[in-house]
């Protein structure tokens, strides 16, 4: 098998003198170094003079978003199979690392079996050689000539900090195909930065400067970090888990309906005592009577504070609409709840509110039933009490329905039935 | 009174039919993020989906999903708005890739952050704007539990067959009310298998016969290269300028669609005979225009309906449905009407009348009103 990764490395896509070069022949003879063959190579890339190395690959290439190609990367990675023998590369510059910071932090956190091969030229090249974050003190680019005075962030460092399993920072001069494929070699996750020279910016907007210099001056170390970790676990796109739709679901007829029509019900209350689980209670509880039944939720984003309401349609006609805007009962257990409740309280003329007998009376032209739904079984039961309350007293649904439902209910191993009863 | 008898009936919710359908389909990857209000989808993928991925934010998320694609592994996500808006570049990649994968977007009120706990239909122009340059994003949207299942299989066949990411349009209250379903009626989901190229001799990652659709092969196998490449490329996915081979290229992915899209046209059509008053709707406000018609004809009113439920590219039968009727009421929860403009205009003529609701599910009686005033 042609063993080259380069169509031709003598005719690459970069300015005379681009470190780029000679990181892409580099980048061949490691890879020869290591015995793979170009097809089992996946290179991802992105956006910059580095990303145009493409056409140039005989292996698998991926060419994405400025920024996002370790990102993209990492899918692929993450889902290699065991062994799969694939290696995956990503080309990135400091001006992508920059944009997409996150996707290398995270990439090394996950430890996701890829190499990073950061072209660090300290400026963006191809758009004209903007300063990148990783621009250091004293290197000026084009648009910001009076030398940078905010020095670079360290790449290494902060792979460290994630615990990165291998980092390397590399001077880009001379053959670099040993470190390379020192990094190549890593099983997880390694990340090499390479220092560069953008001969068409950086040393027009430095005279003079060497690129030794440069590093030197930064403070930057060319060194080497590794991390002993655990490889990422591969994935098993095998695994099996059961259904979602199980015969458990089901809720056969057992009890004849008592009531003939549609009605619906607001249940009003606060989070964190039990609305949601005693609405749906009631509904599952319908449909033992062979009705159908629907359970919409309301609450704020914060789920242990603040009101908690649920309305429920309970009909032995096929439900649409799952809204219900003037409930023909409505059963508040808390002043969040009828805060909550309010507006419908008082726009409603033909409902029934069940209030708890704590709360102050809201002004409205419906009737209001004052009852105990907190004191006696305490808070945590008001919902469960307010849906006993609401099908023995006005009828509902059967009684019986109503013991068999609860008896199949979480709640019953915990709280016995006599407790809504009384 | 017609109680239930039949005896499959669950108490259900919309996500979990639409999980289970994905899987069943033949999705087997979810990346996912939490979001209000799509995280029903996110807990019950948790539990389904052979692979689960916990993303750290919304780029993040497409792009691992385009990698998984690229491995032939199909990958689901769901998000909201807020999400959404940050996904649309790398959604434009994906579609540039022609990588395969599936959006479920659960709307909720906006603009910004907005409430994340009310449903809203707002982010049609959203949708419809997604890719730049006029490609439409195929868009299918949810309009009951049936369509949770059936046209979550279908927007997962429509992906892997015509080599796109797709949008599965729903809101708050469509994938998270629970309601009385009977499962009875779900139909049989085939997983959809990917159309590999066969061909030992020659492949070029963006050549396609007369059905304009790529063959794939993953990036994992040693037989042909791959190139899988945002940028404007050539059949072999070779980055170019502006080349003609290039752009042919780019535009094949709107005639492609023009091509196939009507193997995954979805609507329901209710047609009254002599009615010249039509409901049109989708999403959650269909429920809303179902009830609202049904207690309008049990008044003696004549008046159809149309639910649309393949979105974008808008089909043309929309349009030429509605022509037949006088009066064209479309109901939609947001300002004023963002598939009306769509389909008529900025200044619809008066025969079109809108329903329209923020932060609040439109009623049946407010669409009922409408058909009935005279105005
Ligand atoms: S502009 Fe700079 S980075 Fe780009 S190819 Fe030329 S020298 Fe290299």
């Amino acid at each position: 098998m042609d063993k080259n990764f380069l169509v031709d490395s003598k005719a690459l896509p970069f300015c005379k003198g681009c470190t780029h070069t000679s990181v892409a022949q580099s980048t061949e003879r490691a890879l020869q170094k290591l015995g793979y063959d170009p097809l089992d190579v996946i290179f991802v890339t992105d956006i910059g003079c580095h990303g145009i190395i493409d056409k140039s690959l005989k292996s698998h290439t991926v060419h994405g978003l400025h920024g996002r190609s370790v990102a993209l990367a990492s899918g692929i990675a993450a889902g290699l199979a065991k062994d799969s023998g694939k290696k995956v590369i990503v080309f990135i510059g400091d001006g992508g690392a920059t944009i997409g910071m996150q996707h290398l932090l995270v990439a090394a956190h996950h430890n996701f079996p890829m190499t990073v091969v950061v072209h660090n030229n300290m400026l963006y090249g191809m758009t004209g050689g903007q300063p990148s974050e990783f621009t250091p003190e004293g290197f000026n680019t084009p648009t910001s000539p009076n030398r940078s005075a905010m020095g670079a962030i360290d790449m290494v460092r902060l792979m460290e900090g994630v615990g990165a399993a291998y980092v390397s920072r590399i001077s880009g001069i001379g053959d670099l195909s040993n470190e390379l494929a020192d990094a190549f070699a890593q099983p997880g996750f390694s990340l090499i930065e390479v220092m560069e020279i953008c001969t068409s910016y950086g040393v027009k907007s430095n005279p003079g400067m060497k690129l030794r210099q440069v590093i030197e001056s930064s403070g930057l170390q060319l060194s080497k970090h590794t991390n002993d970790r655990a490889e990422a676990p591969h994935q098993n796109f095998e695994s099996f888990s059961s259904s979602l739709i199980t015969e458990k679901l089901i809720i056969t007829k057992e009890f004849e309906p008592i009531k003939k029509g549609t009605v619906r019900i607001l249940l009003s209350g606060s989070a964190g005592e039990g609305i949601q689980s005693a609405a749906e209670f009631l509904a599952k509880t319908a449909m033992l009577s062979g009705l159908y039944a629907t359970k919409k939720g309301h609450y704020p984003v914060t789920v242990g504070v603040g009101f908690s309401a649920a309305e429920v349609i309970i009909s032995d006609e096929p439900i649409f609409y799952t809204g219900s805007t003037k409930p023909d009962f409505m059963v508040i257990t808390s002043q969040d709840g009828l805060d909550y409740a309010m507006p419908r309280i008082k726009k409603s003329d033909r409902s029934t509110i069940i209030l708890d007998q704590s709360l102050t009376l809201p002004e409205t032209k419906s009737v209001i039933k004052l009852t105990d739904l907190r004191a006696k079984t305490g808070s945590r039961n008001a919902a469960m009490l307010s849906v006993f309350h609401l099908v023995r007293k006005f009828g509902i649904l059967s009684e019986a329905s109503l013991l068999t439902a609860y008896s199949r209910n979480k709640l019953s191993a915990k709280v016995p039935i006599e407790t809504f009863l009384e | 009174m017609t109680t239930i008898t039949n005896n499959k009936i669950a108490f259900i919710d919309g996500s979990r039919l639409i999980t289970e359908a994905c899987v069943q389909a033949g999705a087997e990857v979810f990346v996912g993020y939490p979001i209000t209000p799509a995280n029903l989808l996110y807990s019950y993928s948790n539990q389904r989906f052979p692979v689960m991925m916990a993303a750290p934010d919304e780029i993040t998320t497409l792009q691992w999903m385009t990698g998984y694609s690229a491995l032939g592994k199909l990958p689901v996500t769901a998000t909201a708005f807020p999400g959404y808006a940050l996904m649309i570049e790398s959604i434009n990649m994906a579609m540039m890739m022609e990588l395969p994968m599936v959006i479920i977007l659960v709307q909720r009120l906006g603009p910004a952050t907005g409430t994340a706990t009310s449903g809203a239909q707002g982010d049609i122009n959203g949708v419809n704007g997604t890719i730049s340059g006029g490609f439409k994003i195929p868009t299918f949207c949810i309009s009951n539990l049936q369509d949770c299942w059936e046209l979550t299989a279908k927007a997962v066949e429509a992906a892997v067959r015509l080599r796109t990411p797709v949008v599965l349009l729903s809101s708050k209250e469509m994938v998270m009310t629970q309601m009385s379903f009977d499962l009875s009626g779900l139909s049989n989901i085939e997983k959809v298998a990917w159309k590999m190229h066969e061909d030992t001799q020659e492949y070029k990652t963006y050549a396609t016969d007369e059905q304009l659709i790529p063959a794939f092969l993953p990036v994992t196998q040693n037989k042909h290269q791959v190139r899988f490449t945002a940028s404007t490329h050539d059949q072999s996915g070779i980055l170019q300028n502006t080349s003609p081979e290039a752009l042919n290229n780019s535009t094949r992915l709107k005639t492609k669609l023009d091509l196939h899209i009507n193997a995954y046209l979805f609507y329901s059509y209710d047609a009254e005979k002599g009615a010249e008053t039509i409901v049109f709707s989708f999403d959650i406000t269909a429920q809303a225009s179902r009830e609202a018609v049904l207690l309008l004809r049990q008044e003696g009113h004549k008046v159809s309906l149309l639910i649309a439920k393949t979105l974008f590219p808008i089909p043309e039968i929309y349009p030429q449905i509605l022509s037949n009727y006088k009066k064209i009421v479309v109901a939609e929860e947001n300002l004023d009407g963002q598939y009306k403009h769509l389909l008529f205009g900025s200044h619809p003529g008066s025969h079109i009348k809108s329903v329209n609701a923020f932060g609040r599910m439109i009623q049946p009686e407010e669409i009922m009103e409408e058909v009935k005033n005279n105005g």
